[in-house]
């Protein structure tokens, strides 16, 4: 009777990742989470008062990573959560509502944090805002910066990332594809022809 | 003016024949007959005109919903030539003046025939007994009392009113319902409506009151002629009460031999009527009794309501259907296209019947050389579309629209004038 | 395409699921967030419609629509031209003319909400609808249920009381029986419905047999109106026989839950000990009815697209669907 929409997919997986062609592997991939792990590291002076928030869904795995192997380089743990975005969305009123994802925020807060914003792919810079504004009604950072895994340029609004693993200059006929083992069975990143009428990022 | 009618069926039976029409009686029938004008019948089934023993014209009191005028075109149109007009109007046809009046409008309007039927209780009220006798003696000559609308509920009432009506031939059309086992009733009680949450119209709130009516009317010897039976059960007794022997008769609605309360559910007041819709159980017993004569005929119980009476909740929306302009349409599809009944037994449960219970001169007569020319001309084989805004009634609620019904009312002549010609008025 | 919620049975299995999902996450959002209004439905127009007096409800839906930053008119029956003799269709036309996206009506005549949604654009939610149906009230309930045991497939869930004219309980046959859940009905038999044996529930008359089996015993309030016409002799031998007192709920397992959609009759249906001990989910209900609420105004106005509901009733019925076929 009603289209419900799949829980486990965003959008941002559309286009068909089997006529796309790979810009990163699974080793390629890993390389750059270390790299940016590196980077967190350095800029934030060893990761103190650091929380890492994710956007589901594949945002929230990169978190998880990137604070499995922050640990893993220097051993101390950084808080994690992820920070659901839909009902702050711009662009609610051209699509079907969509169902929400989990927000769950460390047992620590995010009062006086640094709160790293991770997500797969910057795009227009919306969801970004979005999370800003999701952010602002739960609490007062210290400061927020942004990291993503992949930027394809084409901003449409004045946001730019703190922590970029990889730019992929890209036509807006194109869409990118993050693919992570949690969600899609292998880790790589797509680059392949945006479907009409479906999201490309 | 003289007509003819060429190569009509006779009943929808024999060879085609033509009908001459003069001096408002069936002068000729036979072959190459020729008048003033003429009608190519080819094909086409020569009724008596129909007669209602139920419709509500609404005039006076309430001219918005229908007037004498139109809803007699409304009957016209649909093959009658004589309606009955029942008493609940504003102010009720209680006495001799009001039923003259709406027999006279009737009369000036001149599309058919109103009888109007006489209030068994002052103003409706079920304690004090109208003047039955002088309405009876009126210029109307009433001979049908009817409280429909409401039951006569009260057992000592119902059973004078019996005994009083046989001294002009009265019959009293009772309109059956226990009015305790209806408070709130919105819809059929069953399935439906508890879903729906409307307030249950149990069967045996109508088969109650028809068994101490037809008891009554057996006790006393007299007329009792029970309105809109719609179920299954009533069925039953009123077969009973036949083989008793006792002058019992029963008439049912079109849209309760087509129509089922799962109507209900679209909360639409169009299928709001009194009584409701029914089960299909009910619908194939109504067919069965009429095609075996155990309901005597069909009446419309045209209900017409204003749109604000009906484009409304459910609830608050007033009981009633439209039905003139359908009922032919309605029993080919129920009763001729199933095979329950032919032509010929249609033109006596929809004219001779009803005339004789009613007891109307000059209506319901057999197709014969020096009758009375009130004639109805179907075309078996057309079909049409119920397209509301196209009634001569003034009221919209016809539960058929959007229904594609066979067979069309071709020509009405009332006396032999043409009161419709190709399916307009004349 | 425009959707409503009109009854409880135009939630598919997966529908329900959806809000009650999303009334969970919008609940953990409301817990979390030092400002508790989104901005989700910015520059939307709720109408309150109500033709009856409910004040928790009509709140209930306020706040829900507020907490989304839908813009909120509140439209009573009373000092409105709708007790001045305007009809329904009018109050639509108008309704219409202000432009709301979505109506929510309560209204004492069944069936009102499904006539509305023919004459308006905006999606209509049906906040109990005469003895018809209350479909955001059994997902509350649903709601409550699940937080509170955990689960909905195969819970036994048993009704009490008024069920002839109840709306809750007729949308929470519907949806209990689309979640999975059993459902027994248990009433004096004048207050069962003639046709209630085609329901998706068991029927019983007697309480005590039933308790012991329960998960849930949800509570119907009993009407005074009904006391006065002969549905049962008197309100002691009612509270004797259908009342859930202490000793009754002395029977029900330790983990049952007593629910009652409110407003009570302390004493009569439910002992007092028993509606404000550690076995009532009442006060949860009422706080998860902002969030059920705010779940069905997001799924059917958060977009361009409704995700759940009924377009069926809508349109104009087929009228050519032959009965006699």
């Amino acid at each position: 009777m009603t289209a419900v929409p799949d829980r486990p997919k965003r959008p941002d997986s559309s286009g068909d990742p089997a006529t796309a062609r790979p810009v990163l592997t699974a080793p390629e991939l890993a390389r750059v989470v270390d790299r940016m792990a590196h980077e967190l590291l350095e800029k934030t002076g060893g990761g103190a008062d650091v929380v890492l928030l994710g956007i589901p869904t594949r945002g929230a795995s990169l978190a998880r990573r990137l604070a499995a192997r922050i640990t893993a380089f220097e051993g101390v743990g950084i808080p994690i959560g992820s920070l659901d975005i839909t009902l702050y969305r711009d662009d609610l009123r051209l699509k079907s509502p969509r169902a929400l994802e989990p927000t769950a925020l460390p047992p620590g807060g995010i009062d006086g944090k640094l709160v790293v914003l991770v997500d797969d792919v910057l795009f227009s810079g919306r969801t970004v805002r979005a999370a800003l504004d999701a952010l602002a009604d739960l609490g007062r950072p210290r400061a927020v910066q942004l990291a993503v895994l992949v930027d394809r340029g084409h901003r449409e609004l004045p946001i730019r990332a703190d922590y970029v693993g990889k730019n992929i200059p890209t036509s807006l006929r194109e869409s990118v594809h993050v693919q992570l083992t949690e969600h899609d069975g292998q880790d790589a990143v797509l680059l392949g022809s945006a479907e009409a009428g479906r999201e490309g990022r | 003016m003289s007509w003819v009618l060429k190569d009509v069926l006779l009943y929808g039976e024999g060879d085609p024949v033509d009908v001459l029409l003069t001096d408002g009686r069936i002068a000729e029938i036979g072959n190459g007959l020729g008048a003033e004008e003429s009608l190519e019948g080819a094909g086409l089934v020569l009724l008596p005109g129909l007669v209602d023993l139920h419709t509500h014209l609404r005039e006076p009191g309430r001219e918005d919903a229908e007037t004498v005028a139109s809803g007699t075109l409304a009957a016209a149109l649909g093959g009658f030539t004589a309606v009955h007009a029942m008493a609940n109007t504003d102010p009720v046809a209680d006495t001799a003046g009001v039923v003259e009046q709406v027999w006279r409008l009737g009369q000036e309007a001149g599309h058919c025939d109103v009888a109007p039927v006489g209030a068994v209780t002052v103003g409706l009220g079920g304690e004090e007994m109208a003047e039955l006798g002088s309405m009876a003696d009126s210029a109307a000559h009433v001979r049908v009392f009817s409280d429909d609308g409401r039951c006569v509920s009260d057992a000592s009432l119902m059973r004078r009113a019996l005994e009083y009506v046989k001294a002009f031939d009265g019959v009293m059309a009772q309109h059956a319902q226990e009015p305790r086992l209806t408070v709130g009733a919105q819809m059929n009680e069953g399935v439906n409506s508890s879903k729906l949450g409307l307030g249950g119209w149990p069967a045996v709130a109508e088969e109650a009151i028809i068994a101490r009516d037809c008891i009554l009317a057996g006790h006393v010897g007299s007329r009792v002629h029970i309105c809109h039976v719609s179920t299954a059960g009533s069925v039953e007794l009123i077969r009973w009460a036949k083989e008793k022997g006792w002058d019992v008769t029963a008439e049912v609605t079109p849209h309760h031999l087509l129509l089922t309360d799962d109507l209900a559910a679209t909360y639409d007041a169009v299928f709001k009527v009194n009584p409701p819709l029914r089960t299909q159980v009910d619908v194939d017993a109504l067919r069965q009794a009429l095609a075996d004569g155990t309901i005597d005929c069909v009446a419309t119980d045209h209900a017409p309501h204003a749109l604000e009476d009906k484009e409304t909740e459910w609830g608050a929306a007033l009981p009633g259907m439209t039905g003139l302009e359908t009922a032919l349409s309605v029993v080919a599809q129920t009763m001729v296209e199933t095979g329950l009944l032919t032509w010929r037994q249609v033109a006596e449960r929809l004219s001779e019947t009803p005339a004789r219970i009613g007891r109307l001169d000059g209506h319901g007569r057999p197709l014969a050389v020096g009758e009375p020319a009130n004639l109805c001309l179907v075309d078996p084989g057309a079909r049409w579309t119920v397209d509301p805004a196209a009634m001569a009634s003034r009221s919209r609620n016809t539960p058929f629209a959007g229904r594609t019904l066979p067979a069309r009312v071709v020509a009405t002549f009332l006396r032999g004038r043409a009161t419709v010609l190709d399916g307009k008025p004349a | 395409m425009k959707r409503h919620l009109l009854s409880a049975a135009d939630l598919s299995r997966d529908d329900a699921l959806l809000v009650l999902d999303t009334a969970e996450e919008l609940a953990a959002v409301a817990e979390r967030a030092t400002v508790k209004k989104l901005p989700t439905l910015r520059g939307r127009t709720v109408v309150n419609l109500f033709f009856e007096d409910s004040t928790r409800t009509r709140t209930s839906f306020e706040l829900a629509a507020k907490r989304l930053s839908a813009d909120v008119i509140n439209f009573s029956a009373k000092g409105s031209s709708v007790s001045k003799g305007e009809t329904l269709k009018d109050t639509a036309l108008t309704l219409e003319a202000m432009g709301s996206d979505a109506v929510v009506i309560r209204h004492s005549w069944s069936g009102a909400p499904v006539n509305l949604a023919r004459w308006v654009r905006g999606s209509v939610i049906n906040a109990g609808d005469g003895t018809h149906e209350h479909p955001t009230q059994a997902l509350l309930d649903a709601f409550t249920m699940r937080q509170r045991l955990g689960r909905l497939e195969g819970l036994r869930v048993t009704i009490v009381g008024d069920v002839l004219h109840s709306r809750v309980a007729r949308s929470n046959v519907l949806l209990l029986h689309t979640l999975g859940a059993e459902v027994t009905l248990v009433a004096p038999p004048t207050l069962l419905p003639v046709g209630v044996e085609a329901w998706p529930a068991e029927v019983s008359y007697d309480l005590d047999a039933v308790l012991p089996k329960s998960d849930v015993v949800m509570m119907l309030r009993v009407q005074r109106e009904r006391m006065g016409a002969a549905y049962f002799p008197s309100p002691r031998e009612y509270s004797r026989r259908y009342g859930l007192d202490v000793r009754r709920a002395a029977a029900l397992k330790d983990d049952t839950i007593v629910m009652h959609p409110g407003p009570m009759v302390r004493g009569m249906e439910i002992a007092p000990e028993v509606a404000d001990g550690p076995r009532s989910t009442i006060v949860a209900q009422v706080a998860n009815g902002v969030s059920v609420r705010m779940a069905v105004l997001y799924l059917l106005l958060g977009g361009s697209e409704p995700a759940i509901g009924a377009s069926a009733h809508t349109g104009d019925h087929d009228r050519t669907e032959r009965t006699d076929a």
